[in-house]
Order: C-alpha cells, then structure tokens, then sequence
C-alpha cells in the first residue's frame, strides 16, 4: 500500500471508514514527509505538529460513524495558502509587514473547512500578497519546484501546490487572480481550480484585485477538486460578490464521459509565444479526448494578446487601493525601532512604515496601481483597460456559443530556472498570459496535467467553461 | 513611455509609500519598460465599448441590517499602544 500521505481524499476517506488507519496515522505520515522535505522544497511557511496531532486525535476520538457531522473531510490533512486568515494561527501574506500578524477570525472557507473536520498541517508559502508567479517574491524564501529542484514551483500559490504534489497534505487551497493556482498547477503536476468569480466567499481572505480574485482547491485528482468545491462554494452574507446560485453536488458530474462535447481549441494558446514541446503534449492529451468521443472545433480569442496589459493595469490599480489599508495601526508592524526617530507627524509614520513593510513587487504594483488611477492618466490606461475587458469576456461569450469548453496549455512553457526571471519583472508576467484572459471573463478553468516535457517537467492544460459551469471543467478533467 | 525618477517620487508621495533612492532608480527603469508593453492597448478599439468592472452581473446586493457578533480582540492586532479602545498614533495635526 502506499504511504498514506500520498493517499487522495477519496482514499484517505473510504480507509478511516473501513478502519484500515486513523487520521492521527495519516496527519502523521504528512508531518514526516514534510519533516524529510520542507527544508528544501519550502512549500510550509508555518507546521504546528502538536495542534494538527491534536485535532487529529480528536476526530479520531469522534469516530467515523456517519450522520450529518462525518463529512467526507473530516480528519483529512490540509495545507492552507498563508492569505487565507486562520484565527489564532499567524497570517503572514508572507510580507515583512505581516510576519507576526495574528488574526482574530477565520475566513469563511476555513470556517467551513473547520465544520467539516479538517486537520490543518500548515500554512503554505506564496508570492508577498500573491503577487507574483514564481513564490519567489515571499519574505521566507522561494517555494522549489518539488519535481526540479532547481526550478520554481510557480505562482503565487507555489506552497500549496508543492505541499500537494509533494505529498506533505492531502489537498491544499490557494487563491488565483490572473492563474495564481492554475499556473503553479500546471509547473508541478497537480490539479488545481480557479473557479468562476464569486463561486467561493472571499471574506477573510487577503484582497489583492478584489474584481479578480477567488479561493480554490488544489489536490491530487479531479475528483479530490469535486469534493473540496462542493464544500466550500456558495453565498455568504460576509461576501457580497458571491451570486445566490445553487451549490451542485460536483462529484455527479464525473464518469459521464466527454462522448458528444464540443472542444474548443483556441489558435491564439497555440500559436506564437507558446513552445512546441507545450504545444504538442497538450495536443495530445487533446487528441485523447477526439478518440473518446469529443468533437474538435477550432475558436479564435482574439483579444487574448491584449489580456497581460489590460490585466496589469486593472489588477494594480486595486491592488494600491485595496493596499491603503497597510498603515501600521490597526495591525502589521509597526515602524521599526531605527527609523522611529524619523517619524515627526502621521504621514511620516505611513511613508516609513508601508517603506519598510512591502517588498519589491508589491511596491512596483503599488506604483504601477497608483499612477494608472492618477489625474491625467486615468482614461488613458484605467479605463482602457476595464474597455478591454468588455472585449475579453465578448470573445468568451462568441466561443460558447458554438463550443461547450475550451482547451489550451496553461502556461506557455514549464516551469523555469530559479532566478532566471527575477528581476525582468515583464518577462515574469508572461507566465500569465494563457491564464488571465479566463479571469478577465470571470469564467472557471481547471488545470489538469497532462504529460511531460523532454526534461521531465510537468505540462498542463486547462480547461474552461462558462460561468459557474465547474462541473463541466471537471467533467471533461477526468478524462484528460 | 518614459518614467523618470521625477515622477517615481511624485507616485511614491501619492502612494505614501517611502522608497530608497536605489528603488527610485530601479523603478523609473522597469516600469518604463512596463508602460512602453501596456501601449499595445492602443491597437484595440474601444470606441462605444462599455467598461467591465463586475463579471457575474451582480448589482445593489443587500442585505438586513443586522449586527453579526465578531470575534473579539480587533484591537488586539495592533502593535501600537491602545488607550480607552482606541489606537495612539502620532499627531495629523500640527499646533500652531
């Protein structure tokens, strides 16, 4: 039998309820594995052994009987994006300017992780805010690629993905704006869902572009996704953005086959920019689906070369607002001890301490997000930009009529070298460019992998469909 | 377009976001090279287009007006000195 830290949730599960193992025995198999690798891989920023052993003995104690508490994720070892806010557990946004901040409640996906029993292993790395797509820009250090070690695992939720696809948790949760789970899915071999804007409360997660953003499952199968989803989507009153649309059971969604389904395969994610090897591993995979039943119909997106600008102009400009709150009063650190002396006035106090407070790329995005909104500038590029998107989503809107999802490489090439994009902060966006333009439209995209470069990399592919339609992303997941 | 390191410090200023002059430096480079590639939206006509800035439609969500009982301890957060259940900070106000 495997280790059963490399177990799926259905797994880990279906053994507690035939008493083959304890979730004690499970969360303990995690704690050594990450005890072996985390040093080097990085994917844990925060482990508390003694609280996750803790909550495992008890729902050992409760048993796993049945009835309405013994949800299928009770006593299943999770890892948690450090932007996710964990009452009572550091929340760092992996920022100097939150490295001792503690918050004093759970987001609400976490609460419901909670109501459903989870066991918590850890906090997971990720870019400064999810700003980034490498985990390089994180206070802790980078998050390595758990396949290469001397590649990057992606971004920003390169922690939670590395945690799943290194066998430390069962499944994880991150959060993707512009492919913050989908990206590093894709570079280490996992799957992950970015699911429709507003499927999932965002209250008590840390705002980055709040017209962009969403919290959602990474694990180690399609199914595993169909399990989290249905545990964590739907309205919440402490989020006003998540749309009063029924919550599926996802997992009906799977085994019925893609027999019948339109593909749509759009040139612009297969034509220049993207490298061969990405190109033809996901052909294949796309091939795989013709063979079992689905029809292939070519789409254009045309507006896809124009979703990076209008993404880096849109997702900045929320970013410094939503950032405005970082003052160092309410909470995050204050000024340090050496620079209190510089501090005559208020203003003083904010200029030292958001100075001290953020790393490179969230000041780049600040000044980026600040200048775009400024007086002069803000038709030019910020309404411009939100123009844009209104052509994005239109491009979307034209392919579903004709195709049921579309299907295209995640990113235009696997995982690259440490370092090798570090500071070229455009190159680095470029990671991004198949992503964003589903996050423009708001509409869900699972990454799925599908096979391997030359070198041995992972190659993802995703999968897109209309709003709130994550059961047909899934659906034609499980066949990929 | 060009940023020079003028209107890197008239941002930071608007941003309240204190920087180094090796950052003031580094900044008017990248993100002069960050606005040159965003020029290519110029290419798009835009003209009688709508601007998006809600995806799934939603419009004047309401809700009761209820008080829902948070945690305690918000005040907690703070690393600066609280008196009375408010935060001290420095003064905004210059005497005369």
């Amino acid at each position: 039998m495997a280790k059963l830290n490399e177990l799926t949730i259905r797994e880990v599960a279906d053994g507690f309820r035939a008493k083959k193992f304890s979730s004690e025995e499970v969360t303990k198999d995690c704690l050594k594995r990450i005890k072996e690798r985390n040093e080097e891989v990085n994917a844990f920023v925060l482990v508390d052994e003694g609280e996750a052993l803790r909550m495992a003995r008890e729902i050992d104690k409760s048993g796993f009987g049945g009835g309405a508490k013994d949800h299928i994720l009770k006593g299943v070892p999770v890892g948690l994006k450090d932007i996710l806010n964990t009452r009572g557990v550091k929340t760092t946004c992996c920022s100097p300017g939150l490295r001792d901040y503690v918050p004093p409640y759970d987001a609400t996906v976490v609460e419901k992780l909670r109501g459903a029993g989870m066991v918590m292993v850890g906090k997971t790395n990720m870019d400064e805010f999810a700003c980034g797509a490498s985990t390089e820009h994180s206070c802790f250090g980078v998050t390595k690629n758990p396949v290469d070690l001397t590649k990057v695992a992606g971004g920003s939720s390169g922690g939670s993905v590395a945690a799943v696809a290194d066998d430390m948790s069962i499944y994880a949760l991150g959060t993707d704006t512009g492919g913050s789970i989908r990206q590093p899915a894709s570079f280490c071999g996992t799957y992950g869902l970015k699911v429709t804007y507003g499927r999932v409360s965002r209250s008590g997660v840390t705002a980055l572009a709040s017209s962009w953003d969403t919290v959602g499952p990474i694990g180690k199968s399609v199914e595993d996704l169909a399990i989290v989803l249905g545990t964590i989507a739907g309205r919440d009153r402490k989020d006003m953005t998540t749309p009063d649309v029924a919550v599926p059971d996802y997992t009906k969604f799977l085994g019925k086959g893609v027999k019948g389904l339109k593909i749509g395969l759009p040139k612009e994610y297969f034509g220049d920019g993207i490298e061969n090897e990405t190109r033809d591993v996901v052909m294949k995979a796309v091939k795989k689906l013709e063979k079992e039943g689905a029809k292939l119909v070519d789409v254009s997106l045309p507006m896809t070369k124009y979703a990076i600008s209008a993404y880096y102009i849109s997702m900045p400009a929320e970013l410094s607002a939503n950032m405005e709150r970082y003052d160092g009063i309410r909470f995050g650190k204050k000024a340090s001890e050496k620079a209190t002396g510089q501090i005559k006035d208020l203003v003083d106090q904010y200029f030292v301490v958001r100075g001290e407070a953020f790393g490179d790329e969230i000041k780049r995005r600040i000044m980026i997000g600040t200048y775009v909104l400024s007086a002069g500038y803000m038709d030019a590029y910020y309404k411009k930009a939100m123009k844009v998107r209104t052509k994005i989503i239109e491009d979307f809107g034209r392919a579903f009529e004709k195709v049921d999802v579309l299907i295209g490489p995640v990113s235009p090439f696997p995982a690259f070298g440490i370092g090798e994009k570090a500071d070229d902060p455009l190159a680095m966006y470029m990671a991004d460019a198949l992503t964003i333009p589903a996050s423009a439209a708001g509409v869900p995209s699972l990454a799925c992998p599908c096979g391997e470069s030359e070198s041995g990399l992972p190659i993802g592919l995703q999968v897109i469909a209309p709003q709130f339609q994550e059961g047909l992303c899934l659906r034609v997941g499980e066949v990929v | 377009m060009k940023i020079s390191k003028d209107t890197v410090k008239h941002v930071a200023k608007l941003a309240r976001l204190g920087l180094t002059d090796d950052e003031v430096e580094k900044f008017s480079g990248q993100l002069s090279d960050v606005f040159d590639y965003m020029d290519i939206l110029e290419e798009v006509d835009t003209s009688g287009v709508k601007e998006t800035s809600q995806v799934t439609g939603l419009e004047n969500v309401s809700e009761k007006d209820e008080i829902i009982k948070r945690e305690e301890g918000l005040l907690g957060a703070s690393e600066l000195p609280v008196e009375s259940n408010q935060i001290l900070v420095k003064a905004a106000i210059k005497k005369q």
